[in-house]
Formats: C-alpha cells, structure tokens, sequence
C-alpha cells in the first residue's frame, strides 16, 4: 500500500470527460481531491492524493498516461526561496498539512515537501515572496 | 553606577561587556543582579518587522535647464513619489502604488510592487526610471524629464521612519465566518490563527520600558548602517496599563528613526507585500541598552513570560477602544507556536522575524566589543509613563457646506 500526490493535466479536449473515476473502478485506487480548478482556457488541473497497491498505482498511471492526461509528480511544484525567506513565520498557522514548521533552535522555517498539497495558501501569505507553485 | 563615557573608554580598550537580551537574562540569574550590573556595559536588543510608517527622502541634483520637482508629479520605478518640497528634493513612501496598480478592486489585491520595493531596488544598485512632469517657471523652464536614477548618482538619500519599535503589540485574530486579509497577515475564519508582531523579549523598547537610556539622539544599528532615533515616533502613547514591572500591556511607545540608506544592507531592509492590505517595508533595527545601574538591568533581564499582549479581533476593526479584547497572553505562549483561548489552542504566526532580531542584536554585540560602535547619550527624552503624553483617536467635525 503506498500513498503519492500527483498532479494531472487535462487538455480542451478532455476536461468533459468521465476519466479518473476508472481509477476506483479499474484499478482498485482510493484517491483524495486535493485541488481541481479549469482555467480561462478551458483546460482543467486536478491535484490528487492516490492510495494502493504499487502495481495497480502503475497500471492506474499507464491508463491516465493512455487517455492523453499530463501527469506530473506533485512534489516538484510547490519551493521555498530561502534567500528570499526571512523566517518571520506568517506562513506557518496558515499551512493545512503542517508543511511549513519552525525549527525550534535555528529559528529558521522549514519546507517539509512530502507534507505539501499545493493548496498555494503560503504563495499568498508570504510578504516576502519566498513561496512559489508552478503546475 | 556607571556613565556612557565610561562605558565608551571600555569599549574603546576592547574590554566592554556586552550580552544580547535573550543572552543576559542566564548571566544575571547565574551571577545576581548586583555583580551582573557592575560586569556588564552594554545589552543590545533589536527588531526586524513590516513598518508602514517608513520612508526615504532624497535629492537628485539639477538637470539642464534646470526642474522644479516641487508642485509637479514624480514617479520612481513607476511609483509615485511626493514632490511637494524645493526643485530637487522629493520624498517615497513604503505604501506608495503605482497608479495602474488594481489595489483591492481585484480582491484580495496582490500589491506586488511598491515603495518599498523601489526603496529595496535602489540599494541592490538597480537603476530605475524618474519620471517628472513640472509647471515651469522662469527660474526652472523644463516641463518634463524622464531618466534612469541610480543610488549613487543620488546626493542625499536618507531612510527615515516616522514610527518603528512600537513597544508591544496585538495579536490579531478572526472571530467572523470568512477570512480577513489584514496588515497582521491573513486572519483565518473562526479563530483559525492569532498572529503576532513582537520579538518579545528581544524588541528595544520592551527591555527600557520607561525609556531610560533611549531617547533622542540615541545611536542605533538601522537596517546595517549606524542610525540615530530622531525623535519619538507617531502614535507614541506611553501612557497606558502596565505590568508590576512597567511592561505596557498594549502597544504603547514608538521611535522614529533616521541614517543613511546609501549605508544601509538589503538584508535588513526588504520590500514587502502583504496579501489584500498593501505594500511596505521591513526594517531591521538593533539598540544597545547601557547598563547603568541595577535598575537598568533588571529591566533588560526582562522575559517572554513577564510581556503580555491583548488578543483583538480584527474582523471588527482592530483598535481596544472600539474592538473586543477577546483575552490576554504572553510572549512564551506566542513563541511556542500555540496559544489557549476560548478553551481552544490556536495556532500562531509572527510578522516579525525572531531569527533576523536575533542577528541584529549579535551583529551589534559585536560592532561594540570590535570597538566599531560608541554608545551615544540621549539628547532629549522620550516622554514617558507619568507625563500625561496621550495618542488621540480622530474626532470626525463635518464641515458644513457653504
């Protein structure tokens, strides 16, 4: 059983379509929504949290990867610029997922990527622009 | 007892003793107050947060033909400035939005771009765009100018920080059902958050609460230069509840502060957007306390536990006077990262950075016992506690229309 954040691309073409349901169906997966959104373009984003066995996670993967959806590992999206951070903590209450924590002794504000959603919550909150999300 | 000059031949021989705030507290619980007041010279203290109330003036020099600035319009990086001063001078503040800037029409609004980020280009070097219409007079027949302005090529370029310090601070909370988008940061609904602006124990005027040895005059480290307090800031309101201690229990007073910016280093001084409320800038300030006497020093012993701040619920606007004090906690708690309140823990967030004060008040330290820094003697004092000195609140009188 192992548990991954991806983020799925649909094009113009696909946003109509009945596509991640299959997941469940087809290939035994339990999936959490973590963000959906379809832009001005009509292209849609859906950020999920998939929990299964690793081979079907794969077979799940090849489908999505079949049906013309970009795929994209989550943890690439969200980063931290630490030169730009100056540890004031503004971010840290606002995080969902406690991605964001103090380091007692240094201070200093740690990005804990595995922990990230990508809700872009901290993108906002930061005055300092230390924060960025590229889907 | 002992005096600045004294103090100052010590550093002199590089034989000062200096501790930062959070440091002299051990040393004078290990030592006792008496002997700890006779080793020690000097405790630095220091803050690094968002100050809205900052700015800078500066002069370009004359072109030819020659402008009168004064009267007319200037923009900075597309920022504009106030030309309401002789022909070269003019005067940028850390709010200032360019005027294409959507503000909170598009709501939240981002401000992505404004005084104080011009105020934070000039001193990495950019070269930015000056642009002015004037009037023309005899005297000063131009109308237009429009050049690329660069920090060296300024004569005077002076930040100046009409209020900073402000000893003590509320912590911000939202008790309404949507978020807040606030100059305390993003307020989550339903007390989701309390935030926080203080470095507690570290922050100057927290550690001379009745402004004993800072005053006018006083010799500062503002934003990596040596800077002087000017005076007392605005708002300045000295006068209210305090602690057994003399700790004020709500934001009470203020600095205001002035040094060169050519001096200045970009770590201390960072242009700063804050989500749906604006624009401005953060300002690294380190104050070094000179231990006097033993009064003096209990007062820089001061803890974390021995501050409180009121906790106010900004979705009514957000000032005791007219909001809910929904409660009362103390700077530990607020550090922790968690506070009790209404029998629920909530989260906290600070807008002031501890670790950068906690730089600042060592990099101080160190500019004192290198013998870079002299202590100077306040030249003025601050008003105080007892001296009736009060923040007025705005009495509306309509005018009546003619």
């Amino acid at each position: 059983m192992s548990k991954k954040r991806i983020v799925l691309h649909f094009p113009k073409e696909l946003v109509d379509k009945s596509i991640v349901y299959k997941l469940v169906k087809d290939f035994n997966l339990e999936f959490n929504i973590l963000k959906a959104e379809v832009n001005p373009k009509e292209e849609g984003l859906l950020v999920l949290e998939i929990k299964g066995d690793e081979d079907d996670f794969n077979k799940g993967i090849e489908y999505l990867n079949k049906t013309g959806v970009r795929i994209q590992p989550l943890s690439q999206d969200v980063s931290m610029d630490r030169a730009k951070c100056v540890d004031c903590t503004a971010c840290i209450p606002l995080c969902p997922t406690k991605a964001l924590v103090k380091n007692p002794e240094t201070l200093e504000v740690e990005f804990v990527k595995e922990k990230c959603i990508a809700c872009g919550i901290c993108v906002h909150v930061c005055p300092y622009k230390a924060m960025s999300i590229v889907f | 007892m002992k005096t600045i000059k004294e103090i100052n031949e010590r550093i002199k021989k590089g034989e000062a003793v200096v501790f930062t705030a959070e440091e002299i507290v051990e040393f004078a619980e290990k030592k006792g107050f008496k002997k700890a007041a006779q080793l020690v010279d000097v405790v630095t203290t220091a803050t690094f947060g968002p100050m809205c109330s900052s700015g800078i003036y500066f002069n370009i020099g004359q072109s030819k033909p020659r402008i009168k600035l004064g009267g007319g319009k200037v923009t900075l990086g597309g920022v504009p400035c106030y030309a309401a001063f002789a022909a070269g001078d003019l005067f940028l503040g850390a709010n200032a939005l360019p005027e294409e800037d959507p503000r909170n029409a598009i709501y939240p609004g981002e401000f992505k771009y404004g005084g104080g980020h011009v105020i934070q280009d000039l001193i990495e070097g950019k070269d930015l765009i000056l642009e002015a219409n004037a009037y023309g007079t005899d005297c000063y027949p131009r109308r237009h100018l429009r050049t690329y302005i660069n920090i060296k090529d300024l004569n005077e370029v002076i930040l100046f920080n009409m209020r900073n310090c402000y000893q003590n601070y509320n912590v911000a909370v939202n008790v309404s059902d949507k978020p807040i988008y606030t100059y305390m940061g993003i307020l989550k609904p339903n007390l989701g958050n309390a935030n926080y602006c203080s470095a507690g124990s570290l922050s100057p005027l927290l550690n001379d609460p009745y402004y004993k040895t800072i005053g006018i005059g006083t010799k500062i480290f503002l934003a990596g230069a040596v800077g002087f307090i000017s005076w007392w800031g605005t708002q300045h309101n000295p006068g209210v509840e305090r602690t057994e201690k003399g700790i004020p229990k709500c934001p009470a007073g203020t600095l205001s502060l002035i040094g060169d910016l050519k001096e200045t280093d970009p770590s201390w001084l960072i242009g700063t957007s804050m989500y749906g409320y604006g624009a401005t800038l953060s300002v690294g300030v380190g104050i070094p306390i000179p231990v006097l006497n033993e009064e003096i020093l209990s007062y820089v012993c001061v803890k974390d536990e021995d501050i409180v701040a009121p906790v106010v619920d900004y979705a009514k606007g957000y000032s005791p006077e007219n909001s809910d004090v929904l409660g009362v906690v103390n700077y530990a708690q607020l550090k922790s990262g968690k506070i009790e309140l209404a029998g629920r823990e909530i989260p906290t967030g600070s807008l002031s950075s501890l670790k950068k004060a906690r730089e600042i008040a060592g990099i101080l330290k160190a500019w004192i016992k290198e013998g870079k820094f002299f202590l100077s003697e306040a030249q003025g004092k601050l008003p105080s506690a007892d001296s009736g000195y009060r923040f007025k609140t705005l009495k509306e009188r309509i005018p009546k229309d003619v």
